[in-house]
């Protein structure tokens, strides 16, 4: 019987099963930054510990370095310590650091598959729940805490449960405006936020299929979101293609060799799976949150949720939602006025978001009552971008180009929301005071979206703004 | 330690989707140790601004010394920042009790020896009303029996047996039995043979 891609790489990298019933899993790869692991050095020091595989473990600098001033040191004095015990742990250990300024720093999600870390058929985990992004090469990758990252520096191995896996394919045909992350949006309106509980996605279908590397780890980004530690896309010439010629990646003859492996992790055509979903395509549409999970979401033609329509526990959900967001109920989102907007983070700051943005913002202006700032996912990209005069672009549009981080996408550094401020975002997280302030309010859509919605001074549809037609998007 | 039992007050913070973030404030995580995270925990739901007290359920004189923390659906969602576990640990909470958990969330309260036990919505009903009406009652939870036990009745509680079996057998830090297998270990990492970045093929 035919093995889906979880329990082939599953299969390959199981060490042996513990007394508890658990299994020990070994990391072919682990990626660590300044906000979940220096403590598990210390956590190592306490025990007399080692870390066993430095070669594997690669480090960043992202939650908490500034986006305008990156001067050492950085003005926090705590940020600056964070950055300097990290610094000095990957030196003591023999770890490979992307310190900032090196052309390689950025978020640790796009760092991984930029420099070709990020390869088929691997384990992969950080200190962060966003991992599941390197899902998109056809890994099974997902975020722990400081402690597993203490055991993977230790043993380069974890104690994990098995998971099911659930396979959601996407099918038909996206209609034009209509980008991954309205995808993912929209699987997570469906299934929910804990609907992926003990569960791998794996996405699958035409929809995905057809998608660039770019568009895949958007989708698999947010698998968490929707409740699922890891999701994963099996790995295909669009994920060779990508990888081909990438700093960490091998060349010629033995590149040949490794796409002929990883292609062998690609689920089987007579792969078993746990549950199936079939999403149709044609039924997505521009998608934007209106509460305080991003399963609250609805589409740009809709409108906001009432309360009358519920009962119990789901009616206090949604008006304690709606208190939160000061939103009206059966009112259209579309209009709701807004005081930031940001495109950027672990979701969506690749290069590609960038340049699909300047595509449509070129000769336009941000609304005078909002402030829109534009960060790079990383150094290449920041430079990439640059390189193809996207950060004019924006700059012209009345956005401020950053210097890479994850900025406000969880403000853990100076970009913030002020009182209960309105934030189109292209991040991944409405949680309440997610972007920094207690009372500050976030509003998820695609970067496209969150560019409608700079320029219009509220949400707005992206496919009427710019006037999209067939084939833009 | 063994925690097939753990007996102490509980309380009750209403909620599904009960984030990380909101567990613990993405500002608190700046730091490099997790020792002065106690205070902070849900901070923002609990303090104003300026610090006074929003008179959260946490800060209920009656509710003062709770060990055990009751919530709903989907607890722990999110990030998957161990501040959040820790923050509820130095705060000196033993225990969670909820309809559901994020299953990040629920690893790291294992490796740290805070069980977290699913229990179904009606007897959580009742549970939480005998804290609310009475708020000294002990709450005994049995992870040998899988119950709780408070003010003389008895809920059936869940959770994953292989966690079960690691607080039963205090083996929930896994980092020795981890550690007792280096060669198993290594062949794994000989036959994958190769690493990122470095020994390609």
């Amino acid at each position: 019987m035919g093995r889906n891609l979880f329990q082939k790489i599953w299969d390959d990298h199981l060490v042996r099963q513990l007394d508890s019933g658990q299994y020990q899993v070994f990391m072919a790869l682990h990626l660590i930054h300044e906000v979940t692991s220096p403590q598990a050095f210390g956590m190592l020091k306490d025990k007399g510990l080692s870390v066993v595989y430095p070669q594997r473990t690669y480090a960043t600098v992202d939650h908490i370095i500034p986006t305008d001033n990156q001067s050492r040191p950085l003005a926090d004095d705590m940020a600056e310590k964070m950055i300097q015990v990290l610094s000095d742990a990957t030196d003591q250990y023999g770890i490979e650091f992307f310190a900032p300024e090196s052309g390689s720093q950025g978020i640790v999600h796009v760092v991984g598959p930029e420099l070709g870390l990020t390869q088929p058929g691997m384990t992969i985990c950080c200190g962060d729940s966003h991992t599941a992004t390197h899902g998109a090469f056809g890994c099974i990758a997902f975020g722990i805490g400081t402690s597993q990252v203490r055991d993977v520096l230790a043993t380069q191995t974890l104690a994990m449960d098995r998971l099911k896996v659930r396979r959601i394919r996407v099918e038909g045909e996206l209609g034009v405006g209509v980008t991954a992350k309205d995808v993912i949006l929209h699987i997570i309106r469906v299934l929910g936020v804990n609907g992926g509980v003990g569960y791998a996605y794996e996405y699958a279908g035409s929809v995905i299929d057809g998608m660039t590397m770019d568009e895949r780890m958007t989708v698999c980004n947010m698998s968490i979101e929707g409740g699922a530690r890891c999701g994963y896309i099996n790995p295909d010439e669009t994920t060779f293609e990508y990888l081909r010629g990438r700093e960490r990646v091998p060349s010629g003859d033995e590149f040949e060799t490794a796409c002929e492996k990883w292609r062998g992790y690609a689920s089987d055509d007579d792969a078993k799976f746990d549950d199936e979903v079939v999403i149709n395509a044609s039924g997505i549409k521009p998608t934007v949150t209106w509460g305080v999970t991003p399963a609250q979401a609805i589409s740009i033609e809709e409108h906001i949720p009432s309360p009358e329509n519920e009962e119990g526990l789901a009616k206090n959900l949604i008006t304690d939602a709606l208190n939160y967001m000061k939103l009206k109920p059966d009112t259209p989102i579309k209009g709701t006025r807004i005081d930031v907007a940001f495109i950027g983070s672990c979701t969506n700051g690749r290069l590609s978001d960038f340049e699909q943005v300047a595509k449509v913002i070129s000769g336009r202006k941000v609304a005078d009552n909002v402030r829109a700032i534009a960060v790079p996912g990383s150094e290449k990209v920041d430079v990439a971008a640059r390189a193809a005069g996207l950060d004019k672009v924006f700059e012209q549009a009345g956005f401020e180009w950053r210097k890479p981080g994850c900025s406000m996408c969880l403000a853990m550094n100076p970009d913030k929301l002020v009182g209960d401020e309105v934030c189109a975002s292209s991040s991944n997280r409405n949680f309440i005071g997610r972007q920094g302030s207690p009372t500050g309010r976030t509003i998820l859509m695609s970067p496209i979206m969150v560019a409608a919605a700079a320029i219009e001074g509220h949400v707005a549809d992206a496919r009427e703004v710019f006037e999209l037609t067939g084939g833009a998007s | 330690m063994s925690l097939a039992k753990i007996a102490g007050r509980g309380v009750y913070v209403q909620g599904n989707d009960i984030d990380t973030d909101r567990i613990i404030p993405a500002r608190f995580l700046k730091c490099v140790t997790f020792d002065e995270l106690g205070p902070s925990l849900f901070a923002d739901v609990r303090f104003e601004e300026d610090g006074t007290s929003k008179g959260h359920v946490l800060d209920a004189p009656q509710h003062q010394g709770a060990e055990i923390l009751i919530s709903d659906d989907n607890f722990g969602c999110g990030s998957s920042r161990e501040h959040a576990p820790q923050a509820i640990a130095k705060f000196g909470l033993k225990a969670v009790v909820a309809g559901s958990f994020a299953e990040i969330f629920q690893g790291n309260c294992t490796t740290l020896g805070i069980p977290c036990v699913v229990m179904e919505k009606d007897d959580r009903e009742k549970l939480t009303a005998d804290v609310e009406q009475n708020p000294d009652a002990e709450i005994i939870i049995d992870l040998e029996g899988m119950q709780i036990i408070c003010v003389n009745a008895i809920y059936p509680i869940t959770m994953k047996e292989s966690t079960r079996e690691a607080f039963l057998t205090s083996t929930y830090d896994p980092l020795n039995d981890l550690l007792s297998s280096p060669k198993d270990i290594q062949q794994v990492a000989e036959k994958l043979g190769y690493s990122p970045g470095v020994d390609h093929g």
